[in-house]
Protein backbone atom coordinates (compact mmCIF):
# COMPACT_ATOMS: atom_id res chain seq x y z
CA UNK A 1 0.00 0.00 0.00
CA UNK A 2 2.85 2.52 0.81
CA UNK A 3 6.31 1.67 0.15
CA UNK A 4 9.53 3.57 0.72
CA UNK A 5 12.72 2.07 -1.14
CA UNK A 6 16.17 3.45 0.01
CA UNK A 7 14.60 6.76 -0.12
CA UNK A 8 17.14 9.63 0.30
CA UNK A 9 15.75 13.39 0.56
CA UNK A 10 17.82 16.67 -0.15
CA UNK A 11 16.80 20.30 0.11
CA UNK A 12 19.11 22.89 -1.39
CA UNK A 13 19.15 24.84 1.75
CA UNK A 14 18.83 22.40 4.60
CA UNK A 15 20.99 19.36 3.37
CA UNK A 16 19.42 15.59 4.02
CA UNK A 17 16.39 15.48 5.67
CA UNK A 18 15.55 11.91 4.46
CA UNK A 19 18.92 9.09 4.51
CA UNK A 20 18.22 5.71 2.66
CA UNK A 21 14.95 5.23 4.65
CA UNK A 22 13.15 2.17 3.38
CA UNK A 23 9.48 1.19 4.77
CA UNK A 24 6.33 -0.46 4.03
CA UNK A 25 3.01 0.65 5.50
CA UNK A 26 0.51 -2.65 4.88
CA UNK A 27 -3.28 -1.75 4.47
CA UNK A 28 -5.01 -1.20 7.91
CA UNK A 29 -1.83 -0.88 9.57
CA UNK A 30 -1.71 1.82 12.43
CA UNK A 31 2.21 3.26 12.85
CA UNK A 32 3.29 5.37 14.85
CA UNK A 33 6.24 7.62 13.57
CA UNK A 34 7.91 9.38 16.30
CA UNK A 35 11.62 10.63 16.87
CA UNK A 36 13.14 14.59 17.88
CA UNK A 37 12.65 17.62 15.90
CA UNK A 38 14.31 17.17 12.90
CA UNK A 39 14.52 14.18 12.64
CA UNK A 40 12.58 13.32 9.21
CA UNK A 41 9.29 12.85 10.13
CA UNK A 42 7.07 15.32 8.33
CA UNK A 43 9.54 14.86 5.12
CA UNK A 44 8.62 11.70 5.28
CA UNK A 45 4.93 11.83 5.18
CA UNK A 46 5.11 14.64 3.14
CA UNK A 47 6.86 11.97 0.63
CA UNK A 48 4.03 9.84 1.18
CA UNK A 49 1.83 12.54 0.08
CA UNK A 50 3.95 13.72 -2.43
CA UNK A 51 3.73 17.19 -1.50
CA UNK A 52 7.62 16.39 -2.07
CA UNK A 53 9.79 13.99 -4.34
CA UNK A 54 12.73 11.87 -3.29
CA UNK A 55 16.09 12.69 -4.48
CA UNK A 56 16.72 8.99 -4.66
CA UNK A 57 15.01 5.94 -4.45
CA UNK A 58 11.07 5.36 -4.91
CA UNK A 59 8.06 6.07 -2.84
CA UNK A 60 4.76 3.76 -3.87
CA UNK A 61 1.10 5.01 -2.59
CA UNK A 62 -1.30 3.06 -3.78
CA UNK A 63 0.17 1.83 -7.14
CA UNK A 64 1.59 5.50 -7.89
CA UNK A 65 5.06 5.74 -8.23
CA UNK A 66 7.11 9.06 -7.23
CA UNK A 67 9.40 7.88 -10.01
CA UNK A 68 6.78 8.49 -13.00
CA UNK A 69 4.62 10.92 -10.94
CA UNK A 70 3.03 13.28 -13.13
CA UNK A 71 0.90 16.90 -11.49
CA UNK A 72 -1.99 15.46 -11.72
CA UNK A 73 -1.33 12.48 -10.56
CA UNK A 74 -0.99 13.81 -7.36
CA UNK A 75 -4.59 14.87 -7.34
CA UNK A 76 -5.88 11.83 -8.18
CA UNK A 77 -3.67 10.49 -4.92
CA UNK A 78 -4.85 13.05 -2.66
CA UNK A 79 -8.62 12.10 -3.13
CA UNK A 80 -7.59 8.52 -1.87
CA UNK A 81 -6.09 9.63 1.10
CA UNK A 82 -6.97 12.15 3.68
CA UNK A 83 -4.30 14.55 5.68
CA UNK A 84 -4.60 16.02 9.37
CA UNK A 85 -1.85 18.91 10.46
CA UNK A 86 -1.12 20.19 14.13
CA UNK A 87 -2.18 23.44 12.52
CA UNK A 88 -5.47 22.36 11.22
CA UNK A 89 -5.57 24.05 7.72
CA UNK A 90 -9.31 24.57 7.73
CA UNK A 91 -10.61 27.21 5.93
CA UNK A 92 -11.66 30.32 8.14
CA UNK A 93 -14.37 31.83 6.16
CA UNK A 94 -16.52 28.54 5.78
CA UNK A 95 -18.47 26.83 8.46
CA UNK A 96 -17.35 23.25 9.57
CA UNK A 97 -19.61 21.88 7.43
CA UNK A 98 -18.36 24.09 4.51
CA UNK A 99 -14.95 22.74 5.32
CA UNK A 100 -15.42 18.84 5.43
CA UNK A 101 -18.02 19.53 1.82
CA UNK A 102 -15.00 21.49 0.00
CA UNK A 103 -13.45 18.78 0.19
CA UNK A 104 -15.71 16.11 -1.13
CA UNK A 105 -17.06 19.28 -3.95
CA UNK A 106 -13.56 19.58 -5.35
CA UNK A 107 -13.33 16.25 -6.64
CA UNK A 108 -17.22 16.69 -8.51
CA UNK A 109 -19.03 14.35 -5.96
CA UNK A 110 -22.54 14.48 -7.08
CA UNK A 111 -24.11 17.98 -4.94
CA UNK A 112 -27.29 15.96 -3.14
CA UNK A 113 -24.85 13.44 -1.80
CA UNK A 114 -23.14 15.75 -0.06
CA UNK A 115 -25.03 17.80 2.84
CA UNK A 116 -25.70 13.95 3.84
CA UNK A 117 -22.30 12.56 3.88
CA UNK A 118 -20.46 15.86 5.30
CA UNK A 119 -23.34 15.63 8.87
CA UNK A 120 -22.80 12.12 9.04
CA UNK A 121 -19.05 12.45 9.43
CA UNK A 122 -19.18 15.37 11.73
CA UNK A 123 -21.62 12.75 13.81
CA UNK A 124 -18.87 10.44 13.20
CA UNK A 125 -16.08 12.98 15.04
CA UNK A 126 -18.64 14.07 17.49
CA UNK A 127 -19.26 17.74 16.18
CA UNK A 128 -23.03 16.61 14.13
CA UNK A 129 -24.15 20.17 16.59
CA UNK A 130 -21.48 22.24 15.39
CA UNK A 131 -21.78 22.12 12.11
CA UNK A 132 -22.43 25.84 11.27
CA UNK A 133 -19.53 26.77 13.29
CA UNK A 134 -16.69 28.55 11.78
CA UNK A 135 -13.14 27.61 13.08
CA UNK A 136 -12.69 30.39 15.03
CA UNK A 137 -15.60 29.72 16.97
CA UNK A 138 -14.36 26.26 17.53
CA UNK A 139 -12.03 24.68 20.36
CA UNK A 140 -8.24 23.31 18.88
CA UNK A 141 -9.93 19.81 20.12
CA UNK A 142 -12.96 20.81 17.76
CA UNK A 143 -10.91 22.12 14.83
CA UNK A 144 -9.01 18.86 14.42
CA UNK A 145 -11.72 16.90 14.87
CA UNK A 146 -13.23 18.91 11.69
CA UNK A 147 -9.73 18.78 9.86
CA UNK A 148 -9.88 14.16 10.48
CA UNK A 149 -13.55 14.58 8.82
CA UNK A 150 -12.39 16.73 5.97
CA UNK A 151 -9.78 13.77 5.51
CA UNK A 152 -11.88 10.94 5.51
CA UNK A 153 -14.91 12.51 3.57
CA UNK A 154 -13.55 10.60 0.18
CA UNK A 155 -12.94 7.35 2.16
CA UNK A 156 -9.33 7.18 2.33
CA UNK A 157 -7.35 4.04 2.67
CA UNK A 158 -5.05 5.95 4.87
CA UNK A 159 -5.25 8.91 7.14
CA UNK A 160 -1.70 11.05 7.33
CA UNK A 161 -1.22 12.86 10.65
CA UNK A 162 1.67 15.07 11.42
CA UNK A 163 1.53 16.01 14.81
CA UNK A 164 -2.25 16.04 14.82
CA UNK A 165 -2.17 16.24 18.61
CA UNK A 166 0.59 18.72 18.92
CA UNK A 167 -1.79 22.05 19.55
CA UNK A 168 -3.76 20.17 22.01
CA UNK A 169 -4.02 20.27 26.02
CA UNK A 170 -4.51 16.18 27.30
CA UNK A 171 -8.21 16.21 27.05
CA UNK A 172 -8.56 17.15 23.45
CA UNK A 173 -5.36 14.86 22.83
CA UNK A 174 -7.20 11.35 24.08
CA UNK A 175 -10.39 12.41 22.39
CA UNK A 176 -8.35 12.87 18.87
CA UNK A 177 -6.06 9.65 19.61
CA UNK A 178 -9.48 7.80 20.27
CA UNK A 179 -10.91 9.00 17.37
CA UNK A 180 -8.42 8.22 15.00
CA UNK A 181 -8.05 4.50 16.47
CA UNK A 182 -11.62 4.30 15.97
CA UNK A 183 -11.31 5.10 12.11
CA UNK A 184 -8.32 3.04 12.08
CA UNK A 185 -10.42 -0.10 13.55
CA UNK A 186 -13.03 0.49 10.80
CA UNK A 187 -10.35 -0.29 8.17
CA UNK A 188 -8.21 3.02 7.25
CA UNK A 189 -4.45 2.66 7.90
CA UNK A 190 -2.99 5.77 9.87
CA UNK A 191 -0.02 7.05 9.48
CA UNK A 192 0.73 9.05 12.42
CA UNK A 193 3.84 11.52 13.62
CA UNK A 194 3.79 12.38 16.76
CA UNK A 195 5.78 13.42 19.85
CA UNK A 196 3.59 12.40 22.33
CA UNK A 197 5.26 9.91 24.37
CA UNK A 198 2.52 9.29 26.73
CA UNK A 199 0.25 8.36 23.47
CA UNK A 200 3.13 5.68 22.41
CA UNK A 201 3.51 4.21 26.00
CA UNK A 202 -0.33 3.39 25.93
CA UNK A 203 -0.84 2.00 22.74
CA UNK A 204 -0.17 -1.22 21.19
CA UNK A 205 1.19 -0.12 17.50
CA UNK A 206 4.08 -0.41 15.47
CA UNK A 207 6.05 2.63 16.61
CA UNK A 208 8.78 3.57 13.66
CA UNK A 209 12.50 5.73 15.71
CA UNK A 210 13.54 7.97 13.79
CA UNK A 211 16.77 10.36 14.23
CA UNK A 212 18.87 12.54 11.75
CA UNK A 213 16.54 11.05 8.59
CA UNK A 214 17.15 7.66 9.27
CA UNK A 215 15.02 4.58 11.05
CA UNK A 216 16.84 3.79 14.30
CA UNK A 217 14.04 1.26 15.13
CA UNK A 218 10.98 0.23 13.94
CA UNK A 219 8.69 -2.21 16.39
CA UNK A 220 7.95 -4.33 13.20
CA UNK A 221 11.17 -5.00 11.57
CA UNK A 222 13.93 -5.82 14.32
CA UNK A 223 16.31 -6.00 12.07
CA UNK A 224 15.77 -2.28 11.37
CA UNK A 225 17.69 -1.69 14.70
CA UNK A 226 20.54 -3.76 13.56
CA UNK A 227 21.08 -2.30 10.36
CA UNK A 228 20.68 1.29 11.54
CA UNK A 229 23.68 0.12 14.34
CA UNK A 230 25.37 -1.29 10.97
CA UNK A 231 25.16 2.36 9.12
CA UNK A 232 26.53 4.21 12.94
CA UNK A 233 29.62 2.24 12.63
CA UNK A 234 30.22 2.76 8.72
CA UNK A 235 29.63 6.43 9.68
CA UNK A 236 31.93 6.19 12.93
CA UNK A 237 34.94 4.80 10.67
CA UNK A 238 34.44 7.42 8.19
CA UNK A 239 34.42 9.61 10.62
CA UNK A 240 38.20 8.83 12.37
CA UNK A 241 39.13 10.88 9.07
CA UNK A 242 40.00 14.50 9.12
CA UNK A 243 37.41 16.65 7.47
CA UNK A 244 34.72 13.84 8.19
CA UNK A 245 34.05 14.06 11.75
CA UNK A 246 31.15 16.48 13.49
CA UNK A 247 27.63 16.57 13.24
CA UNK A 248 27.49 12.63 11.64
CA UNK A 249 29.83 11.65 14.71
CA UNK A 250 27.11 13.43 16.87
CA UNK A 251 24.44 11.19 15.17
CA UNK A 252 26.00 8.39 14.82
CA UNK A 253 26.80 8.52 19.42
CA UNK A 254 23.08 9.79 19.65
CA UNK A 255 21.77 6.71 17.57
CA UNK A 256 23.40 4.16 19.53
CA UNK A 257 21.91 5.21 22.16
CA UNK A 258 18.69 4.72 21.16
CA UNK A 259 19.35 1.84 19.44
CA UNK A 260 20.65 0.02 22.14
CA UNK A 261 18.68 1.01 24.52
CA UNK B 1 -18.41 26.08 -12.86
CA UNK B 2 -20.99 26.82 -10.30
CA UNK B 3 -18.67 25.90 -7.47
CA UNK B 4 -16.01 28.21 -8.91
CA UNK B 5 -18.60 31.28 -8.88
CA UNK B 6 -19.48 30.35 -5.87
CA UNK B 7 -15.61 30.20 -4.91
CA UNK B 8 -15.66 34.21 -6.65
CA UNK B 9 -18.40 35.34 -4.55
CA UNK B 10 -16.72 34.21 -1.22
CA UNK B 11 -13.46 36.05 -1.93
CA UNK B 12 -15.28 39.09 -2.74
CA UNK B 13 -17.09 38.93 0.07
CA UNK B 14 -14.37 37.73 2.07
CA UNK B 15 -12.47 40.90 1.33
CA UNK B 16 -14.60 43.30 -0.72
CA UNK B 17 -12.22 45.96 -0.23
CA UNK B 18 -9.00 44.24 -1.71
CA UNK B 19 -11.03 43.36 -4.61
CA UNK B 20 -12.34 47.25 -5.14
CA UNK B 21 -8.51 48.17 -4.77
CA UNK B 22 -7.66 45.85 -7.62
CA UNK B 23 -10.70 46.97 -10.05
CA UNK B 24 -9.47 50.42 -9.02
CA UNK B 25 -5.75 50.11 -9.96
CA UNK B 26 -6.71 48.54 -13.20
CA UNK B 27 -8.99 50.99 -13.68
CA UNK B 28 -6.15 53.96 -13.30
CA UNK B 29 -3.56 51.95 -15.29
CA UNK B 30 -5.47 51.62 -17.99
CA UNK B 31 -6.95 55.16 -17.92
CA UNK B 32 -3.32 56.16 -17.81
CA UNK B 33 -2.83 54.03 -21.06
CA UNK B 34 -6.25 55.34 -22.37
CA UNK B 35 -5.21 59.40 -21.62
CA UNK B 36 -1.97 58.83 -23.60
CA UNK B 37 -4.14 57.05 -26.17
CA UNK B 38 -6.48 59.92 -26.56
CA UNK B 39 -3.26 62.36 -26.51
CA UNK B 40 -2.00 60.34 -29.46
CA UNK B 41 -5.17 59.90 -31.72
CA UNK B 42 -5.82 63.73 -30.96
CA UNK B 43 -2.30 64.27 -32.35
CA UNK B 44 -2.65 62.15 -35.21
CA UNK B 45 -6.01 63.82 -36.13
CA UNK B 46 -4.23 67.08 -36.26
CA UNK B 47 -1.16 66.17 -38.12
CA UNK B 48 -3.70 64.72 -41.02
CA UNK B 49 -5.92 67.69 -40.97
CA UNK B 50 -2.68 69.53 -42.19
CA UNK B 51 -1.48 66.41 -44.19
CA UNK B 52 -4.76 67.12 -45.96
CA UNK B 53 -3.20 70.86 -47.09
CA UNK B 54 -0.23 69.12 -49.24
CA UNK B 55 -0.92 70.67 -52.05
CA UNK B 56 0.59 70.36 -55.74
CA UNK B 57 0.14 73.31 -58.19
CA UNK B 58 1.01 73.04 -61.56
CA UNK B 59 1.09 76.80 -63.22
CA UNK B 60 0.16 76.53 -66.80
CA UNK B 61 1.68 78.68 -69.87
CA UNK B 62 -0.54 81.86 -71.26
CA UNK B 63 -2.33 80.31 -74.30
CA UNK B 64 -2.48 76.98 -73.86
CA UNK B 65 -5.37 75.15 -75.32
CA UNK B 66 -7.75 74.58 -72.44
CA UNK B 67 -8.66 70.78 -74.83
CA UNK B 68 -4.70 70.45 -73.75
CA UNK B 69 -5.42 71.33 -69.93
CA UNK B 70 -8.75 69.33 -69.59
CA UNK B 71 -6.75 66.03 -70.91
CA UNK B 72 -4.25 66.53 -68.80
CA UNK B 73 -6.40 67.02 -65.92
CA UNK B 74 -8.16 64.05 -66.89
CA UNK B 75 -4.80 62.33 -67.11
CA UNK B 76 -3.46 63.51 -63.77
CA UNK B 77 -6.84 61.96 -61.95
CA UNK B 78 -6.01 58.67 -62.86
CA UNK B 79 -2.92 58.77 -61.07
CA UNK B 80 -3.19 55.94 -58.28
CA UNK B 81 -1.34 58.57 -56.10
CA UNK B 82 -4.08 61.43 -56.57
CA UNK B 83 -7.12 61.97 -54.48
CA UNK B 84 -8.39 65.30 -56.07
CA UNK B 85 -7.34 67.30 -59.30
CA UNK B 86 -8.99 70.70 -60.04
CA UNK B 87 -8.06 73.07 -63.03
CA UNK B 88 -8.61 76.89 -61.77
CA UNK B 89 -8.55 79.20 -64.80
CA UNK B 90 -7.16 83.14 -64.50
CA UNK B 91 -10.36 84.03 -63.92
CA UNK B 92 -10.83 81.73 -61.08
CA UNK B 93 -7.62 82.30 -59.63
CA UNK B 94 -7.67 86.42 -59.29
CA UNK B 95 -11.36 86.03 -57.93
CA UNK B 96 -9.85 84.00 -55.04
CA UNK B 97 -6.94 86.11 -54.56
CA UNK B 98 -9.24 89.14 -54.39
CA UNK B 99 -10.83 86.97 -51.66
CA UNK B 100 -8.59 85.55 -49.79
CA UNK B 101 -6.53 88.73 -49.77
CA UNK B 102 -9.31 91.23 -48.71
CA UNK B 103 -8.57 94.73 -48.33
CA UNK B 104 -4.98 94.37 -50.70
CA UNK B 105 -7.66 92.62 -53.30
CA UNK B 106 -7.31 95.83 -55.85
CA UNK B 107 -3.65 95.29 -56.41
CA UNK B 108 -4.64 92.62 -58.69
CA UNK B 109 -5.52 93.07 -62.51
CA UNK B 110 -7.01 90.96 -64.68
CA UNK B 111 -4.75 88.63 -66.58
CA UNK B 112 -1.85 88.80 -63.64
CA UNK B 113 -2.55 84.87 -61.89
CA UNK B 114 -2.00 82.35 -64.90
CA UNK B 115 -4.25 79.22 -64.69
CA UNK B 116 -3.00 75.94 -62.78
CA UNK B 117 -3.87 72.42 -62.06
CA UNK B 118 -4.44 71.83 -58.21
CA UNK B 119 -3.71 68.44 -57.36
CA UNK B 120 -4.36 66.83 -53.44
CA UNK B 121 -2.72 63.85 -53.17
CA UNK B 122 -4.14 60.72 -51.55
CA UNK B 123 -3.50 59.91 -47.24
CA UNK B 124 -0.76 57.56 -47.76
CA UNK B 125 1.38 59.34 -50.52
CA UNK B 126 1.84 63.34 -48.79
CA UNK B 127 5.56 62.24 -47.74
CA UNK B 128 8.60 64.57 -49.61
CA UNK B 129 9.05 61.74 -52.20
CA UNK B 130 5.80 60.48 -53.59
CA UNK B 131 5.27 64.37 -53.66
CA UNK B 132 8.20 65.03 -55.25
CA UNK B 133 7.83 62.19 -57.65
CA UNK B 134 4.08 63.74 -58.59
CA UNK B 135 5.36 66.94 -59.18
CA UNK B 136 7.85 65.76 -61.61
CA UNK B 137 4.96 63.65 -63.15
CA UNK B 138 3.09 66.71 -63.58
CA UNK B 139 5.70 68.95 -64.15
CA UNK B 140 7.05 66.88 -67.59
CA UNK B 141 3.44 68.26 -69.74
CA UNK B 142 5.25 70.73 -71.54
CA UNK B 143 2.22 73.17 -71.13
CA UNK B 144 3.58 73.36 -67.42
CA UNK B 145 5.79 76.21 -66.57
CA UNK B 146 6.18 75.67 -62.80
CA UNK B 147 5.08 72.96 -60.39
CA UNK B 148 5.35 74.27 -56.57
CA UNK B 149 4.14 71.90 -53.49
CA UNK B 150 6.50 73.54 -50.45
CA UNK B 151 8.98 70.84 -50.87
CA UNK B 152 10.76 72.07 -46.97
CA UNK B 153 7.56 72.91 -45.45
CA UNK B 154 6.13 68.66 -46.72
CA UNK B 155 9.76 67.76 -45.09
CA UNK B 156 9.40 68.98 -42.10
CA UNK B 157 5.63 67.67 -41.96
CA UNK B 158 6.66 64.20 -42.88
CA UNK B 159 9.48 64.42 -40.12
CA UNK B 160 7.23 65.82 -37.08
CA UNK B 161 4.86 62.71 -38.16
CA UNK B 162 7.29 60.67 -38.30
CA UNK B 163 8.75 61.75 -34.71
CA UNK B 164 5.54 61.84 -33.24
CA UNK B 165 5.17 58.06 -34.57
CA UNK B 166 8.15 56.69 -32.83
CA UNK B 167 7.57 58.89 -29.27
CA UNK B 168 3.94 57.88 -29.81
CA UNK B 169 5.02 53.86 -30.10
CA UNK B 170 8.05 54.06 -27.07
CA UNK B 171 5.40 56.38 -24.90
CA UNK B 172 2.59 53.88 -25.57
CA UNK B 173 4.86 50.67 -25.29
CA UNK B 174 6.09 52.23 -21.83
CA UNK B 175 2.30 52.86 -20.57
CA UNK B 176 1.10 49.97 -21.49
CA UNK B 177 4.11 47.85 -20.33
CA UNK B 178 3.44 49.74 -16.66
CA UNK B 179 -0.16 49.22 -16.85
CA UNK B 180 0.69 45.53 -17.35
CA UNK B 181 3.32 45.47 -14.24
CA UNK B 182 1.03 47.17 -11.66
CA UNK B 183 -2.14 44.95 -13.10
CA UNK B 184 -0.21 41.95 -12.68
CA UNK B 185 1.12 43.21 -9.54
CA UNK B 186 -2.62 43.38 -7.70
CA UNK B 187 -3.41 40.66 -9.15
CA UNK B 188 -0.37 38.04 -7.81
CA UNK B 189 -1.05 40.36 -4.09
CA UNK B 190 -4.91 38.84 -4.29
CA UNK B 191 -3.71 35.58 -5.26
CA UNK B 192 -1.04 35.99 -2.24
CA UNK B 193 -3.29 36.48 -0.13
CA UNK B 194 -5.56 33.30 -0.94
CA UNK B 195 -2.67 31.23 -1.11
CA UNK B 196 -3.28 29.20 2.13
CA UNK B 197 -6.45 28.24 0.46
CA UNK B 198 -4.67 27.36 -2.52
CA UNK B 199 -2.40 24.86 -0.42
CA UNK B 200 -5.86 23.45 1.18
CA UNK B 201 -7.25 23.13 -2.03
CA UNK B 202 -4.47 21.27 -3.17
CA UNK B 203 -4.18 18.91 0.14
CA UNK B 204 -7.75 17.86 -0.68
CA UNK B 205 -7.44 16.77 -4.17
CA UNK B 206 -7.30 19.41 -6.12
CA UNK B 207 -6.64 19.46 -9.28
CA UNK B 208 -5.17 22.51 -11.21
CA UNK B 209 -7.60 23.65 -13.48
CA UNK B 210 -10.52 23.46 -10.51
CA UNK B 211 -8.23 26.00 -8.45
CA UNK B 212 -7.16 28.43 -11.27
CA UNK B 213 -10.84 28.66 -12.81
CA UNK B 214 -12.01 30.73 -10.05
CA UNK B 215 -8.60 33.02 -10.18
CA UNK B 216 -9.24 33.16 -14.03
CA UNK B 217 -12.74 34.56 -13.51
CA UNK B 218 -11.76 37.07 -11.19
CA UNK B 219 -8.66 38.31 -12.64
CA UNK B 220 -11.14 38.48 -16.23
CA UNK B 221 -14.25 40.04 -14.63
CA UNK B 222 -11.78 42.45 -12.41
CA UNK B 223 -10.20 43.53 -15.59
CA UNK B 224 -13.36 44.04 -17.46
CA UNK B 225 -14.86 46.42 -14.73
CA UNK B 226 -11.39 48.20 -14.40
CA UNK B 227 -11.42 48.27 -18.36
CA UNK B 228 -15.24 49.42 -18.38
CA UNK B 229 -14.47 52.20 -15.29
CA UNK B 230 -10.82 52.88 -17.44
CA UNK B 231 -12.84 53.88 -20.45
CA UNK B 232 -15.40 55.69 -18.29
CA UNK B 233 -12.34 57.83 -16.31
CA UNK B 234 -11.24 59.00 -20.47
CA UNK B 235 -14.74 60.01 -21.58
CA UNK B 236 -14.98 62.20 -18.63
CA UNK B 237 -11.17 63.52 -18.51
CA UNK B 238 -12.12 64.39 -22.53
CA UNK B 239 -15.19 65.51 -22.26
CA UNK B 240 -13.73 68.05 -19.60
CA UNK B 241 -11.08 69.02 -21.82
CA UNK B 242 -13.41 69.74 -24.65
CA UNK B 243 -15.10 72.32 -22.04
CA UNK B 244 -11.84 74.04 -20.95
CA UNK B 245 -10.49 74.49 -24.27
CA UNK B 246 -13.99 74.78 -25.61
CA UNK B 247 -13.48 72.50 -28.98
CA UNK B 248 -13.75 69.20 -30.05
CA UNK B 249 -11.54 66.48 -29.43
CA UNK B 250 -11.03 62.65 -31.05
CA UNK B 251 -12.51 60.23 -28.84
CA UNK B 252 -11.88 56.62 -29.14
CA UNK B 253 -13.96 54.54 -32.12
CA UNK B 254 -16.78 52.21 -30.13
CA UNK B 255 -14.68 49.74 -31.69
CA UNK B 256 -11.10 50.87 -30.30
CA UNK B 257 -12.73 50.99 -26.66
CA UNK B 258 -14.35 47.64 -27.21
CA UNK B 259 -10.68 47.22 -27.56
CA UNK B 260 -9.51 48.64 -24.59
CA UNK B 261 -11.71 46.70 -22.26
CA UNK B 262 -11.32 43.48 -23.97
CA UNK B 263 -7.53 44.34 -23.23
CA UNK B 264 -7.63 44.85 -19.51
CA UNK B 265 -9.98 41.59 -19.13
CA UNK B 266 -7.16 39.90 -21.12
CA UNK B 267 -4.42 41.40 -19.17
CA UNK B 268 -6.80 40.45 -15.70
CA UNK B 269 -6.90 37.24 -17.36
CA UNK B 270 -2.99 36.32 -18.08
CA UNK B 271 -2.17 37.78 -14.40
CA UNK B 272 -4.50 35.24 -12.88
CA UNK B 273 -3.42 32.72 -14.99
CA UNK B 274 0.56 33.28 -14.25
CA UNK B 275 -0.16 34.46 -11.09
CA UNK B 276 -1.88 31.29 -9.86
CA UNK B 277 0.37 29.27 -12.29
CA UNK B 278 3.57 30.57 -10.16
CA UNK B 279 1.63 29.62 -6.97
CA UNK B 280 0.06 26.05 -7.81
CA UNK B 281 4.30 25.08 -8.89
CA UNK B 282 4.74 25.87 -4.87
CA UNK B 283 2.35 23.56 -3.90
Amino acid sequence: MIRLTHVTKEYARTGRALDDVSLHVAKGEFVFLTGPSGSGKSTLLKLIFMEERPTLGEVRVSGINSATLHRGDVAQLRRKLGVVFQDFRLLDDRTAHANVAFALEVTGAAEPSVPAKVSRLLMQVGLASKGLAYPQELSGGEQQRVAIARALVNDPFVLIADEPTGNLDDRATRGVFQLLREINAAGTAVVMATHNLELLRRSEYRTIDMLHGRIVSDTADPSAAERAAARIVEDDETARFPGDAGPKGQTSAAARSRTTA
Amino acid sequence: MRLALREVLLAVRRAPLLSALGVITIAFSLFAFGLFGLVAINIRDALRQVESRVEIRAFIADATPIEAIVTAVGDIGEFPEVAHVDYVSPDSALARARRELGEFADVFEAGVLPGSIEIRLKQDFRDPRSVKMIAARVGSYSFVDDVRYGEDWVAKLYQIRTIATIVGVVLGLAFAIVAVIIIGTTIRMAVLARAREIGIMRLVGATDAFVRLPFLIDGFVKGVLGGFLALGLTWLASSLIDRALGFQTVFFSTGFAALGVLGGALIGLAGSAISVGRQLRRV
